[in-house]
């Protein structure tokens, strides 16, 4: 294929993927603007007035950072193994495969298809936030950089648990049973500081911590973690699971006899 | 020569060990109307998926107009148009969109995407149907839209994996006709199908595949010839006397003997049987075969 050609089959996949989640807001929009909202008004309003402040900030201006982030991760990670494991599914993955698309371009299409997905309802969250408090943003672009580094490393996860899984059960265990603790885990709404020493080191190997703390860094300007080994772990995630991802895709696993 | 299809040594062996293509080779000619027989489980599919890309191959050499898939499977693709036997589009996005979408992984521009969709579309009656999500289509709608994404990129060759399953008579006609239009116009037409009928009445060439073998691979014409014996089904004008004989015929007569089959081997003329019934004064109102000679064929190469 020519460049081109190339250019418009990339395009056709993500926009593609973009209208799937724009055609079912409900389903994919509202429900983390309704969840981050009753986050930001009681563990905000409520219990966090009582807790007080936090690496400097008030409770609800620490765990913005965190909530954004947590949004952002379950979405992308959701939508390409949702969507890529439909087209498995209903077989109109195969739309793909006979057509002359390079497997690499397919894994960007979705891979960003969940970027763009993960990077709106960010974005939702970030202004239903400002409704709560003032967030006075401390580096853009470190921000940015960040949140879309996240997105990518976790959409291209859940690509490789769309392309094991088997059954619509199978794509929501990983988000259940290891994405949701690792996120509740990873800092979002406490300093490891507060930890005993064990649990510090424990949550060191936690990479959500990373991008939380990173994240955060980005918008209040306080770290539990260095943020440049936070980008450069999350990095070196993106390259092995893009070659992973793209290695399965080339041998078919799930997809081809 | 550079032949639209050309397949040598071809073998798949599935996990857990079924070997569905034993080696088979296989050559379609351009602007052929090529028919892939076999019954359930005989590899055709398997042969089809391998063709278009959704099933790798064990080993063998598999080429598209003299591109081998090995070497550049993306431009082999592009001579391609695939029909499955299921339905594989996705279900809620509406029928422009399938069409269009389709287009844009063959890299085509959304101007020439959305001109080719109107065309196809209407040629195949589902213009009106465009806004429509493809879901809420009936099975014949759902085929027809399958025809027209497989089009969108106008390939060369264009293959039809059972396409007429499960579809009534009068859409299979139309269906039919317009792939028999595509055909004159120069593409390249591969079908598998459980119609026998439909084979004899439009390929050229055929081929049979049994256990992952090919059994036979000729024209329809040339296998027609090899057949020995044909059934006919004459009805008659009026009772035939009690006793009427054909020497020389098997005949089975009807409970009101206004009928008959009569068994026809190769060297036998049926103007024995008009001479024979004109005799007892006995007119022929009308004739047929009693079954489809190529499914005659058909169940004695499979039964070997």
């Amino acid at each position: 294929m020519k460049n081109s050609e190339i250019w418009i089959a990339f395009v056709t996949i993500l926009l593609r993927e973009i209208r799937r989640f724009t055609r079912i807001w409900p389903q994919t929009l509202l429900p983390p603007a309704i969840t981050m909202t009753l986050y930001f008004a009681i563990f905000g309003n409520l219990i966090g007035d009582r807790i007080g402040e936090m690496g400097g900030f008030s409770y609800m201006q620490y765990i913005i950072p965190g909530l954004i982030m947590m949004s952002v991760i379950t979405n992308s990670y959701s939508n390409v193994a949702s969507s890529f494991f439909s087209a498995k599914f209903q077989h109109s993955i195969q739309e793909l495969l006979v057509s002359p698309t390079p497997n690499w371009v397919i894994l960007v299409g979705y891979v960003l298809g969940g970027v763009a997905r993960g990077l709106c309802v960010g974005l939702i969250v970030t202004v239903l936030s400002l409704f709560f408090t003032h967030l006075a943003l401390q580096s853009l672009f470190l921000t940015v950089l960040v949140v879309c580094l996240t997105s990518i490393m976790f959409s291209l996860g859940g690509f490789v648990n769309a392309i094991y899984a088997r059954s619509f059960d199978d794509v929501s265990i990983v988000p259940t049973f290891i994405l949701t603790p690792l996120t509740y885990l990873g800092g979002v709404f406490y300093s490891i500081d507060l930890l005993p020493d064990f649990w510090q080191k424990m949550s060191m190997l936690n990479p959500v911590l990373y991008m939380v703390n990173a994240f955060r860094y980005g918008i209040l300007g306080v770290s539990d973690i260095n943020v440049y080994s936070a980008l450069i772990i999350v990095s070196l995630f993106i390259v092995v699971l893009f070659w992973y991802g793209l290695r399965l895709l080339n041998q078919g696993k799930g997809i081809r006899n | 020569m550079t032949y639209a299809i050309e397949i040598s040594d071809l073998k798949k062996r599935y996990e857990g060990g079924f070997e569905a293509l034993k080696g088979i080779d296989l050559k379609v000619e351009k602007g052929d109307f090529f028919a892939l027989l076999g019954p359930n489980g005989a590899g055709k599919s398997t042969t089809i998926g391998i063709l278009c890309s959704l099933v790798n191959k064990s080993s063998g050499k598999v080429s598209v107009f003299g591109t081998d898939i090995d070497t550049d499977f993306a431009q082999a693709k592009k001579y391609l148009g695939v029909v499955p036997q299921e339905f594989n589009f996705n279900v809620f996005e509406t029928v422009f969109n399938v069409v269009v979408t389709q287009a844009g992984f063959y890299g085509l521009s959304k101007s020439v995407a959305e001109v080719r969709a109107e065309k196809y579309l209407k040629q195949l009656d589902l213009w009106d149907k465009r806004d429509v999500q493809s879901r809420m289509l009936s099975g014949g709608m759902k085929r027809r839209l399958m025809i027209a994404r497989a089009l969108i990129h106008e390939p060369e060759v264009l293959i039809l994996d059972e396409p007429t399953a499960g579809v009534d008579i009068e859409l299979r006609r139309s269906m039919w006709a317009f792939i028999k239009k595509l055909n004159e116009q120069g593409t390249t037409i591969i079908l598998t199908t459980h119609y026998l009928e439909e084979a004899e009445q439009l390929c050229r060439n055929i081929a049979i595949i049994n256990g992952g073998e090919i059994v036979e691979n000729t024209s329809v014409k040339a296998l027609l010839k090899t057949l020995n014996q044909e059934t006919f089904i004459l009805d008659l004008d009026n009772k035939l006397p009690e006793n009427w004989q054909l020497p020389g015929y098997s005949v089975v007569t009807s409970k009101d003997a206004t009928s008959i089959e009569v068994e026809v081997i190769k060297g036998q003329s049926i103007n024995d049987i008009f001479k024979a019934l004109d005799e007892v004064s006995v007119n022929v109102i009308s004739m047929r075969n009693k079954s489809n000679r190529l499914e005659e064929l058909f169940v004695k190469l499979i039964k070997g």
